[in-house]
This record gives C-alpha cells, sequence and structure tokens, in this order.
C-alpha cells in the first residue's frame, strides 16, 4: 500500500478565507478567555504586518488597526477535516482522519483508476486550490511516514520501502512526530536523526520512553500494522456558514450561498448521489426562515442548483436581518445521469427539459408546470386532472362524444343575441353520490363571432346560458 | 463577381427575393397538416426556427385545431409540447381525442408579468418541439426577442394574440389573421410570411 498525506497546516484560517470575498485583506482568528484574548492564526498580509500567532490581542491592534477578526471556532477545524475526508473519498476508499490538521489517504490502488501518482497528486492539488485550502503533500508506503515527510517537504514522494527507510533514517528526532515529549528529550540527550534512535537497544527505549515511542517507530518504518479508523461517509448533508455582519438583501446571500451549493455538490459527487430536496436556513436573532427548494428529479449539477436556490431565495422576503445561513439537505437519492444518444443533435446551448422545468419552476412557483390527464369521471369539470412530477403513463379517456379543447375554470352565463344550436342535446345526470351533483344539458352552439362554444341550459330547456368551453 | 456572390446569398437567406417569381423552392417547413394551407405558404409548412403569429379576433374561432395536426405529430414523435400561460384549461380529453400524447403536453402557469419571460426561456431553451403562448402585452421589442429566441432554440414558436394587434408591425417570420366571414365560414388570411410574397386567396379551414 502506498499511502498520500495532505498535511493542511492553517485548516481554520483557511475554512475562514474561503468564504471571504477578500481573502486577501489582512485577517486574524482570535480564541481565548475575554481577559486573554490571543490570536490564534493570521494571514498572509497580516503576518506581513508582524502579526503572529500566539500574540496578545491588544498588540496586534497596535500593529495593524484595521485588522479584521473573526472568532475562532474550535469546533470548526474538525469539521472541515471531515468535510475534507469526504472529498478525498473520491480518490481512494481508505481515507483515515484520525490525526489532527491532516488526512492521509491510501492511494496505490487509486493508481489504475486515475494514472501515476504526479498525476494523482496534480489533481489532489488541483482540487484542493479550488476548494480554497493551502496544503501539503507527501507519500510514502506507510501512512505515520508520509505525514512525517509531508512535514518536511512539499512534494516529497517515495514509493520502496528501502528508499523510504533510508529517508526516515535521516529525518531529525524533533520533527518525526513521536509521541508525547520524546523528540525533544532525544533531541537533548544528543540524539539528532532517527537512525541514532533506532541503533539504541530497544529495551532501554521503553524503560524510559513507554512503549509507545518502540510502536510508533515500528509503524513508520512499517515494521508493524498502522491501526488507522477509516473514514465512512454520513448520509446526509448539513453545512453552515455564520456571516460577518447582519445581511439584510438577497445579493449578499448569493456568495455563500455558491460556496454552499459548491460544497453539497461536491459531497454529492462522492456519494454518486443527487439531491431532491434542501432547506435553505437562514437564521435570524431568535428565530428562522426556511426556503425550501425542491426538484421533480434528483440533480446534482452546481450550476442549476445555484439557480434554483437562488430563485427561491429572491422570492422571499427578508424582513429582519440575516447573522447565518445553513444548508440542510436529509435525503440524497441515487442520481440516475440523463442518458444522450450520442448522434443526437444538440443545440449549443441547450437545456434539456428537466433543467428548463425546474428553472421554470423557481422562478413561477413549485406547481407551474404541469401536465394534463383524462379520469373516467362524467362531468366536464372532473374528466381531467392535473399530474404533477414524472408520470409513468397517462390513461386513455373513455370514448365520449366530442368535447372542446378549451374549458373554463368555471361555466359562466353566456350572453349573445344570436346563438345558433349546432348540435344538442347531451344529457348529464351524475355526481349524485359526493354531493356536487349536475343535471344538464351539453349543447354545441355558434357565436356571433363566429366562436363555437359548448354552453350547458337546464335540463329540458334551451336558454339561460351557461358557456363551458370553446372548440377552439 | 463578388457582387454576385452577395446577391446569391442574400437570396439563399431569403431577405431578399425576386418580385413577381414564385417563392424560392425551399420547402423545408414543418408541415402544417393542412394540404391547403402548405400549398399557400412559401416554406410548405410552418417556418422552422422562427415565431408564427396568429391574429385572432377572439378567443375560440379554430386556431387550436389550426395548430393541432402539427402539434399532434410533434408530440408522437417525443419531443415537448409546451402551453405558456393558456386562457382556458386545456382540456384533456379533447387534446388526447385529437391526437396528441399527454406525456409531452406541458401547460406552464404564469402570472403575466412572467408568461413572457417563460416563453421565452422555453422557446430559447432547444428542449421544445413547439411553444404555444398567449403574450398579452407584448411590444415589438418583446417579439423580437421571442423571434429570436425561437431562432435560437430551433423551435416552433406560435403566438396567439389579439387582432387588434394586426395593423403593427411584427418581426414574426409568418402572420395568420383569422377573418370572420359570417356563418361561421372564417377564413386565415396570410398578413406576412418570410420567403415571398403573401399569397391573396386565404385558407378555409374544413367545417369543424
Amino acid at each position: 500500500m502506498l499511502w498520500a498525506c495532505i498535511w493542511l497546516p492553517q485548516l481554520a484560517l483557511d475554512a475562514v478565507l474561503r468564504r471571504l470575498p477578500d481573502p486577501a485583506a489582512p485577517l486574524a482568528l482570535v480564541g481565548g478567555p475575554a481577559q486573554l484574548r490571543v490570536l490564534h492564526a493570521v494571514n498572509e498580509a497580516a503576518a506581513a504586518a508582524g502579526l503572529r500567532a500566539g500574540m496578545r490581542l491588544a498588540a496586534a491592534q497596535a500593529l495593524l488597526p484595521d485588522v479584521a477578526m473573526v472568532e475562532h471556532d474550535p469546533g470548526a477545524e474538525q469539521r472541515w477535516q471531515r468535510f475534507l475526508a469526504a472529498w478525498a473519498y473520491r480518490h481512494s476508499s481508505l481515507v483515515g482522519a484520525e490525526w489532527p490538521g491532516c488526512l492521509v489517504l491510501e492511494v496505490r490502488a487509486s493508481f489504475g483508476l486515475i494514472g501515476p501518482w504526479p498525476r494523482i497528486e496534480a489533481r489532489l492539488r488541483g482540487e484542493l486550490a479550488a476548494l480554497g485550502f493551502s496544503h501539503r503533500i507527501a507519500m510514502a508506503p506507510t501512512p505515520r511516514a508520509a505525514r512525517v515527510l509531508a512535514g518536511l517537504r512539499d512534494g516529497l514522494a517515495v514509493e520502496q520501502p528501502a528508499a523510504m527507510q533510508a529517508l526516515l533514517d535521516r529525518v531529525p528526532v524533533r520533527r518525526a512526530l513521536l509521541p508525547d515529549d520524546a523528540g525533544e528529550r532525544l533531541h537533548r540527550m544528543g540524539l539528532h536523526d532517527l537512525q541514532g534512535v533506532r541503533a539504541l537497544p530497544p529495551d532501554s527505549l521503553r524503560r524510559r520512553f513507554g512503549l509507545s515511542l518502540l510502536e510508533h517507530l515500528a509503524q513508520l518504518y512499517g515494521e508493524a500494522d498502522d491501526p488507522l479508523t477509516y473514514y465512512v461517509p454520513p448520509d446526509h448533508f448539513d453545512s453552515r456558514i455564520e456571516l460577518e455582519c447582519e445581511v439584510e438583501s438577497h445579493t449578499a446571500l448569493l456568495f455563500p450561498l455558491r460556496r454552499m451549493i459548491g460544497d453539497l455538490c461536491t459531497c454529492l459527487s462522492i456519494r454518486d448521489g443527487g439531491v431532491q430536496r434542501f432547506v435553505l436556513r437562514l437564521e435570524h436573532e431568535e428565530a428562522h426562515t426556511d426556503v425550501e427548494v425542491g426538484l421533480l428529479a434528483a440533480e446534482r449539477e452546481p450550476a442549476l442548483l445555484f439557480e434554483l436556490a437562488r430563485g427561491r431565495l429572491e422570492r422571499v422576503q427578508l424582513d429582519r436581518p440575516v447573522l447565518a445561513m445553513r444548508l440542510l439537505a436529509r435525503e440524497l437519492p441515487p442520481f440516475v445521469p440523463a442518458t444522450r444518444d450520442l448522434f443526437d443533435a444538440r443545440l449549443q446551448q441547450a437545456l434539456p427539459w428537466p433543467h428548463l422545468r425546474e428553472r421554470l419552476r423557481a422562478r413561477l412557483g413549485d406547481a407551474a408546470v404541469h401536465r394534463i390527464a383524462p379520469t373516467g369521471d362524467p362531468r366536464p369539470e372532473r374528466a381531467w386532472q392535473r399530474v404533477d412530477g414524472d408520470a409513468l403513463r397517462i390513461a386513455q379517456a373513455p370514448p365520449r362524444p366530442p368535447r372542446p379543447l378549451w374549458l373554463l375554470h368555471r361555466p359562466m352565463p353566456l350572453c349573445d343575441r344570436h346563438l345558433v344550436v349546432v348540435s344538442g342535446p347531451e344529457r348529464l345526470e351524475s355526481g349524485w353520490w359526493d354531493g356536487a351533483e349536475a343535471r344538464r344539458d351539453y349543447y354545441v352552439l355558434e357565436t356571433s363571432q363566429g366562436q363555437r362554444a359548448w354552453a350547458f341550459a337546464p335540463p329540458g330547456e334551451q336558454g339561460g346560458w351557461m358557456l363551458h368551453g370553446w372548440f377552439a | 463577381m463578388a457582387a454576385v456572390v452577395a446577391l446569391e446569398s442574400l437570396l439563399a437567406a431569403q431577405t431578399l427575393w425576386h418580385a413577381g417569381r414564385t417563392a424560392s423552392l425551399t420547402t423545408d417547413g414543418e408541415p402544417t397538416g393542412h394540404v391547403e394551407l402548405d400549398a399557400l405558404l412559401p416554406q410548405r409548412g410552418w417556418p422552422r426556427g422562427a415565431l408564427t403569429e396568429l391574429l385572432l379576433p377572439a378567443d375560440g374561432v379554430g386556431e387550436l385545431s389550426l395548430l393541432l395536426p402539427t402539434l399532434a405529430r410533434l408530440s408522437r414523435r417525443g419531443a415537448p409540447i409546451v402551453l405558456v400561460a393558456p386562457p382556458y384549461l386545456p382540456y384533456a380529453p379533447a387534446w388526447q381525442a385529437a391526437g396528441v400524447d399527454l406525456m409531452q403536453l406541458e401547460v406552464v402557469e404564469a402570472p403575466p408579468r412572467d408568461a413572457l419571460w417563460a416563453f421565452e426561456q422555453c422557446l430559447r431553451s432547444g428542449a421544445c418541439a413547439a411553444v404555444v403562448g398567449w403574450p398579452l402585452q407584448a411590444d415589438a421589442a418583446a417579439l423580437r426577442r421571442l423571434q429570436v429566441a425561437a431562432g435560437s432554440g430551433a423551435c416552433l414558436g406560435f403566438a396567439l394574440r389579439d387582432r387588434a394587434q394586426a395593423d403593427n408591425p411584427s418581426p414574426a417570420a409568418l402572420r395568420l389573421e383569422y377573418r370572420d366571414g359570417g356563418a361561421g365560414a372564417g377564413a386565415w388570411r396570410v398578413r406576412k410570411c418570410r420567403g415571398g410574397p403573401s399569397p391573396a386567396q386565404p385558407f378555409v379551414p374544413a367545417l369543424r
């Protein structure tokens, strides 16, 4: 097995920076108790001004008054590590995310699928850069060695165990990520690299440093198995972004929305699933507004989902400022991509019908697009029904005398002096069983304007016409 | 020599035609399903990838019967037919009896101010074989947009409008106006058709 380690040196900071429109502006993460505020991490612009992690907040503000402060969330790092583990899961089936600030993934099995290591590495780097996370990548035959190498130099890769052992022998003890403070203690004892440590008798090492150091070394060199717990993808998606300030307009929500939809689609393509229904929760002070986005079929195209979510969002009246936004997708159904004929002549900017339908529904409302189907009821107003969603087939209507192509929403009086009866009557007596009884004589009439009307009169009469449809 | 080529290309694009000569012989129109109407139209059918305007004195004079043979044929071919903001309920049993495959008939309900947008989206998408719309407050610019959208989506667009608009210029490729001849004997007169002079005689539909 070959293990790649992705080391994320500033995970918490990147998680904040990637949701900001201008990541280059100086920014610092602030943590610690209220009396003793210290900087947790700083970005490049802030570091250039002399700010350092661990500095007191007052000192930082004295150095750079206009630095943006973001509260450090201790849970965020773990959350984003899980998110990236989900991302890494699409390149490998064995992903470990138990070590803080880094991910390890088995890559040899992926060689056949993606290509040799340089290609995998380029792909990992490209996708991480697009996601907005700074990273260092190394590869080695054991996960621990990959982690140590990633800490030493970005892009280090060894395939052969012998070469790895030779390389590890030269690693300084303080950089070998030994358990507890063993690295520092060994260094003070005058042992500068791992080769020297391994040359010591194991018994005396165990007496001085405990069993964990020996186990670590054995696992590092691939002499013992490394028991890793592997990542298992969750079956729902839940992401939350806290906004910088109180937002009262839709446009300010679009940037974070695009990021969230992008994350959702990343998650979907890893699971090879789609999303049919999700909720955008706009959190206010003490309350929240839910924006439901429901599609007729599962989708996972980021541009399409963003456009639909945006359409739904813009229909919402924001009467209170929004503090945070959350995207919840509880069900991730399997996604079946639309099949297309290879020789199908398609237009350049053509939009398949399901996408067009979702676009129309997003702006006009969920019930705006439907089909029609006949039913067996003899009463004209009940002889048809709406079909929402994808029906498999539409039944044949029972044979009846000619019916008009247009039906009025409800019958209305027909006032015309020169009505001519073309055909009729057709007696209709029905519906005594459900309280909507209908007793009518239907006629086909011609109006003075040349229209052909379908109208009814009370049984046995020819007058008091009620217009019910047009033979258009 | 270059001028000759330019002239020929103009003729080929049907932006120019020989006066007095019978219309160009490109007969690539979508058959209307009415033999007499096909014979009248220069392209022997509905112009493809273009907007056709039907000008009506009132609803229910036979405008759907004019379109139904085409819509039924297209729907059986498996391409969606879209009705955008119809003024009444399309009555399923009758549409089915006319041969339309209801699996392909999509009805879009839209308030008047969104109807034009929905009409244009459907035309432009290229997903639909035919789109029928009732643009109520469409001015020349809006119709121009619809015509361009029908061109880029390569689909048949039908705009059903009031006859009061007949005298206003329109960018539609084909305009048919319904004239009531009294006693139910109305006729469709071609007001404008791209690719040839408007035929003088009207199309009289068979009695309904």
